[in-house]
């Protein structure tokens, strides 16, 4: 309980913090000064927002599915919350360290589509649908991708727990139950003879430890845009064609749950981007000689200076990947919807067929 | 306790799903006794089944079934509603079944069976999940089963695709 309400406050902080971020940093990539009047340099104005939303009228549309329409937000926002029950957010705290949670996560997401169709229909508007059928669509096939991504780090960590994972990226690896024997070697592979085991840092994240994981990694990444419909691929609220996809009957509160998921879904997928790839809570300075960088920046598992320094390397890791998902929003152009299913089908997957094929062949390389 | 509230999720979910005349409504509500239904293979130690439950039903094939009523309902304005027909025979074979089943767990009589009083409710033993087991029974004891499974699978797809495919006429 006190793990839900925990994470609930530190999601709606990031998420605030990440729609001002969002208006500021589109106003800069237009020559633009953004929100300026609430606060300093305007950093109340999403607070304010939010506010906003709280106090307007609740409308349900009288030709609505009423039901389906009153619940769909509910769902959407559950499925997404529930997969942050897996998310090792220091080497000792996590909601819920289940030893599947890797699956867990990408199975509850599908959750999530489930809800985007029942808004979609119970709003009764052909924007609402068509917004709903082509996100469905969309996160549908981009899972694939997504997925295989995962399973070749799956394949080089031999876990399915997110916190093992995590214990393999870095200095502490040997305290992790059941890796008390394990080395890291440099990009895993003993034969070259150098041990990474207590340098950590940067060299032992995963994409240093298998470099073909980088270009899992930018797999991954293109495909969490797609699935948090992010621009290039937000055509399923392309503002110039369908108002705003699924969302454009909701108001007030309701609006406030669906944008909050939407956003969440963004920091979900960018945690598990870090986790998977990017050394989690792990620091990423390396131990070099005298000069123990790492042990410094890691503090003690299990104290408080443990869980800060976790919580803040993992956070400004994440934070970094969403400022990278907001440049992206402002760069490039929006896909047309079969460029979308061709880079999907045609260029990604096949891709990621091929590394989880040899992520195997490294692994046999690293044992 | 918990199994009981989620096994009463999962029965009158299920029960509101043949029931209700929409076929919408009864798609959500699938939905829910999939879920319960997950719920309870947890609360049997069987987390990867669980998961997969989910991964491939709620995921899969419950998005495939809502595609399928949403884009061919409505057709005059109106959702599609379930029509009842074959009364008669519907509700004798569904009684046989049931009659039938009810008498085979009768007779089997669970309770007294020497692998189920023998049984251990720390089935999981310090593991900490299922996965590994599972994952090194599929690659020795059942490996065939496996492979046969996953050869029809992609049967299946092909056979999709083929059907999906313009054929042009020459």
């Amino acid at each position: 309980m006190l793990a839900f309400l925990l994470t609930l406050m530190l999601l709606l902080g990031i998420v605030i913090v990440l729609a001002y971020a969002e208006r500021k940093v589109a106003a800069f990539m237009q020559d633009r000064l953004g929100p300026t009047e609430a606060g300093p340099y305007g950093s109340l104005q999403s607070v304010l927002d939010v506010l906003k939303l709280l106090q307007k009228e609740d409308i349900v549309p009288t030709a609505a599915d009423k039901k389906l329409f009153k619940l769909a937000p509910i769902l959407i926002f559950a499925a997404v919350f529930a997969g942050f029950a897996v998310i090792p957010f220091t080497p000792d705290l996590i909601p819920a360290g289940i030893g599947i949670g890797v699956f867990y996560l990408l199975a509850i997401i599908s959750l999530d589509v489930v809800g985007l169709l029942m808004a979609g229909w119970g709003s009764n508007n052909k924007y609402a649908m068509l917004g709903a059928m082509r996100s469905v669509a969309q996160i549908v096939s981009y899972e694939i991708p997504a997925g295989l991504a995962i399973l070749s780090v799956v394949m080089i960590c031999q876990s399915l727990d997110f916190q093992e994972i995590s214990y393999q990226q870095g200095i502490l690896l040997n305290r992790f139950p059941g890796l008390e024997f394990e080395t890291n070697w440099l990009f895993g592979i003993e034969a070259l003879g150098i041990n990474t085991t207590n340098i950590g840092g940067i060299t032992t994240w995963n994409i240093f430890r298998a470099p073909l994981l980088l270009v899992a990694f930018v797999i991954y990444f293109i495909a969490s845009l797609a699935e948090s419909n992010r621009a290039p691929f937000d055509i399923p609220e392309a503002e110039s064609e369908l108002v705003a996809g699924f969302h454009v009957e909701y108001s007030g509160f309701r609006f406030a749950v669906l944008f909050l998921a939407e956003y969440s879904m963004m920091v979900l997928v960018s945690l598990v981007a870090v986790i998977l790839f990017l050394g989690s809570w792990n620091t990423p300075l390396p131990n070099l000689t005298t000069l123990k960088f790492a042990n410094w920046t890691t503090g003690t598992v299990g104290e408080l200076s443990g869980i800060l320094w976790g919580g803040f390397w993992l956070l400004s890791k994440t934070f970094v990947l969403l400022f990278l998902q907001l440049q992206i929003r402002w760069t490039y152009p929006r896909l047309r919807v079969d460029q979308l299913m061709h880079l999907c089908w045609k260029v990604l997957t096949p891709i990621a067929l091929g590394i989880v094929l040899l992520a195997g062949i490294w692994r046999l390389l690293m044992v | 306790m918990l199994f009981y509230i989620f096994a009463a999720l999962a029965v009158i979910s299920g029960a509101y799903m043949v029931l209700t005349r929409n076929l919408l409504y009864a798609g959500f509500s699938l939905l829910l006794t999939l879920l319960s239904v997950a719920a309870i293979y947890v609360l049997l130690f069987a987390d990867f089944v669980a998961v997969t439950q989910l991964m491939v039903y709620v995921g899969g094939v419950l998005v495939l079934i809502l595609f399928g009523i949403m884009l061919s309902s409505r057709v005059h304005d109106k959702s599609v509603m379930s029509e009842n027909v074959n009364v008669g025979w519907g509700i004798s074979i569904s009684l046989l079944t049931l009659i039938g089943l009810g008498y085979t767990i009768w007779q089997a009589s669970f309770s007294s069976l020497p692998w189920i009083q023998q049984a251990n409710t720390d089935i999981l033993a310090g593991q900490k999940s299922t996965v590994q087991y599972i994952g090194i029974k599929l690659m020795t004891d059942f490996v065939l089963p496996f492979e046969i499974a996953s050869l029809l699978l992609l049967i299946a797809l092909m056979g999709a695709a083929y059907i999906a495919t313009d054929k042009q006429k020459v």
